[in-house]
């Protein structure tokens, strides 16, 4: 065997305190912890139970975004939570930060945001760093070459409390994109590919690293949204190796290095990809000349098929209860299927190229009538930047609705939610039953897939509306 | 926070053959805004137990549960898919139930079930399928032998990491071993500030 080591070696290697044993798991240093209001008030009542504090407020920043209202406060400044818990969980997350000194982005602060869109908007995600969250979706950041998981509540008190987590090493896989996406196709598309070639635990128990040719073509944006998915594969840990791309995107962020450290960085940086002839245990190869816009049909990401494709046979009972539960026409095309909702939205899709993306199809146009559509962005700053390129004004004029940044119809804590038997195409990551509100049937998709359909009110292949139809598809 | 110590568990088993529970099944997101863990059992697999009108559903595989006697869930491949929600073991825990076998189960879910003394097992297909096809059999898993009996002569070895094993046998919890390290994790910090 060679020398040669991973990305995902490197990173390793660099974190860890105490190497793992037979009997026991590695002590792994985290570099940044972020936390939101749903997974860490348990955590900070243990450390408060034991009269502990936080070891490193420094590494540690907080965020609101899952239970927070998307509609603006009323003349009198209330916001319209969903439900008194809702609010007394952002109370609870207010309370904790300013207690244990940690940095809070709360309501009106220009900063906050989706956790995994604002840490790599300000800079604090970086190549190189071990990051973590009381949220599935961190392995987003990995996009910048960082290894960044998510943990559960007692975790997010180990990290708080000793800024380190009991981890053994997984398994490393390697997915290589060969060739360059075709025009109109997106990382969602890819991500949806992926899960449906290897299923939605293809990927248990391996850190994933992406490469190959359509993976450097991706922007950063592009990148996130891949290791966003890659937990839906069943990986915890999804990588890009940090390039020319991901420099140019940290230069100058808010929390970035500057001057002489930024030089010293680049240097460390540049050392991180994966060298040459490195083993992996696992490695699959992915065409992406030859995807095509997905979508998903059943109640598992996995279920995704091009948009342009008919609903399928069911050949399980896991897959009947989905055909049973999502109602498509068995053997018609997806196309067939008229659409109640739309969602542009969540850490996978709300960035400001997301929103782009959107706008493009929707400049001019009109949702089709009845088709509730919500535009979501991710951040604070990615409304301020869709706002000054005037984005709010083509959703407006298109009938869609611009709320303020959150998680919303994600995850659906927050008030923001289908109606039951709602078929609602999403640009999130996750089409489980109830996801979305009780008895919601969700459709994962591009933003681009979702704005043609919210015009079409059905499920709608976007290439038309972006000059890029191919024949042959 | 510490639980009581795991070491042989005889039980009945609740069976939900589906494969791919993700936790926004086992807890949904309705549920979250909490900010306690206990109490959170009355809202386990809600949407599967209860009709719109909020009636007990017939076709529940929870129909005739009974807390006591039923503490061992089984269920479908990659069980506990999903969000990484610590409120779904908690939820499964303060419902009643000590332990979950399948096939397979997520890795966040598996991690954050056996730091609350959740036991959560894999066991062999053939093991996993018999177990599915008996609904309400009474069963013993020995942790200390790593043994799942489904019957006298039906015995399969499952394998569980050994320090999750530690910690349930002995009743304690992680954070105590972690903060064992505060000395080499502060050598690391200043060689690494
Ligand atoms: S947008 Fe959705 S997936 Fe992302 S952090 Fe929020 S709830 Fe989780």
């Amino acid at each position: 065997m060679s020398d040669a080591k991973s990305l995902f070696d490197k990173l390793w290697e660099r974190h860890v305190v105490v190497e793992e044993t037979a009997d026991a798991p590695a002590v792994l240093y985290i570099d940044l912890h972020l936390i939101h209001e749903v997974t860490s008030p348990q955590a900070f009542s243990v450390l408060n139970e034991r009269g502990l504090k936080v070891r490193r407020p420094d590494r540690t920043i907080a965020t609101l975004d899952h239970s927070t209202p998307t509609l603006p406060a009323n003349a009198n400044g209330e916001l319209a939570y969903a439900t008194p818990e809702a609010k007394r969980q952002v109370e609870t997350l207010i309370a904790n930060c300013k207690q244990h000194d940690v940095e809070l982005f709360g309501l009106g602060d220009p900063r906050r945001g989706i956790v995994h869109v604002i840490g790599p908007e300000l800079g604090l995600t970086q190549p190189g760093k071990t990051i973590v969250c009381g949220d599935s979706h961190t392995s987003t950041h990995g996009a910048f070459g960082a290894l960044a998981f998510g943990i559960g509540t007692t975790e997010v008190g180990h990290v708080l409390a000793t800024q380190c987590v009991l981890q053994r090493k997984p398994k490393s896989m390697r997915v290589i994109f060969d060739g360059a996406l075709a025009p109109g196709v997106s990382a969602k598309d890819m991500a949806l590919a992926m899960i449906a070639e290897i299923g939605a635990d293809g990927g248990r128990g391996y850190a994933m690293e992406f490469a190959g040719e359509a993976v450097s073509a991706l922007s950063m944006e592009g990148r996130m949204t891949l290791c966003n998915m890659s937990i839906e594969a069943g990986a915890r840990v999804g990588m890009v190796a940090p390039d020319e791309t991901t420099f140019e995107w940290m230069k100058g962020r808010d929390f970035a290095p500057q001057g002489d450290e930024w030089d010293d960085a680049l240097a460390d940086w540049r050392s991180l990809p994966t060298e040459e002839g490195a083993a992996f245990d696992k490695e699959i190869r992915i065409d992406a000349g030859a995807i095509r816009p997905m979508i998903t049909y059943g109640v598992s990401p996995d279920a995704a098929a091009p948009v342009s494709a008919n609903a399928p046979r069911p050949q399980t009972d896991a897959q009947q209860h989905a055909a049973d539960y999502m109602k498509f026409e068995i053997g018609r095309p997806f196309s067939d299927a008229p659409v109640d909702r739309v969602f542009i939205g969540s850490c996978t899709n709300s960035r400001l190229s997301d929103l782009r993306e959107a706008a493009t199809i929707m400049r001019g146009r009109k949702v089709k009538n009845g088709v509730i559509t919500l535009v979501v962005p991710g951040s604070e700053a990615v409304k301020r930047a869709a706002e000054a390129e005037k984005l709010h004004e083509v959703f407006l004029a298109a009938g869609a609705e611009w709320r303020e940044p959150g998680c919303s119809m994600c995850i659906a804590m927050n008030g923001d939610a289908g109606a039951p038997g709602e078929l609602v195409v999403s640009t999130s990551n996750r089409n489980f039953i109830g996801r979305q509100g009780k008895g919601v049937r969700t459709v994962l998709a591009s933003p681009a897939t979702a704005a043609a359909s919210a015009i079409e009110g059905r499920i709608t292949d976007p290439r038309p509306y972006l000059g890029s139809m191919k024949e042959s598809a | 926070m510490s639980f009581d110590s795991f070491n042989i568990l005889k039980s009945r088993t609740v069976v939900l053959r589906q494969e791919n529970i993700d936790t926004d099944q086992i807890i949904s997101a309705r549920f979250l805004t909490t900010t306690l863990k206990e109490g959170l059992g009355q809202s386990v697999f809600y949407d599967w137990r209860y009709d719109e009108g909020g009636r007990p559903k017939n076709s529940s595989a929870f129909n005739g549960y009974n807390p006591d006697t039923h503490k061992i869930l089984v269920a479908g491949a990659n069980f506990g898919c999903g969000s990484s929600r610590e409120h779904a073991p908690w939820a499964l825990k303060s419902f009643g139930f000590e332990a979950v076998i399948s096939s397979d189960i997520a890795d966040i879910f598996k991690s954050n079930s056996l730091k609350n003394g959740l036991l959560a097992i894999e066991v062999d297909p053939k093991t996993h399928a018999s177990l599915l096809n008996t609904p309400g059999a009474e069963i013993t898993i020995d942790l200390e032998r790593q043994i799942v009996a489904v019957s006298d002569w039906e015995k399969a070895h499952f394998d569980i990491e050994p320090f999750a094993r530690q910690c349930l046998m002995n009743g304690v919890d992680q954070l105590g071993a972690l903060m064992s390290h505060l000395p080499e994790i502060e050598a690391f910090e200043v060689k690494r500030p």
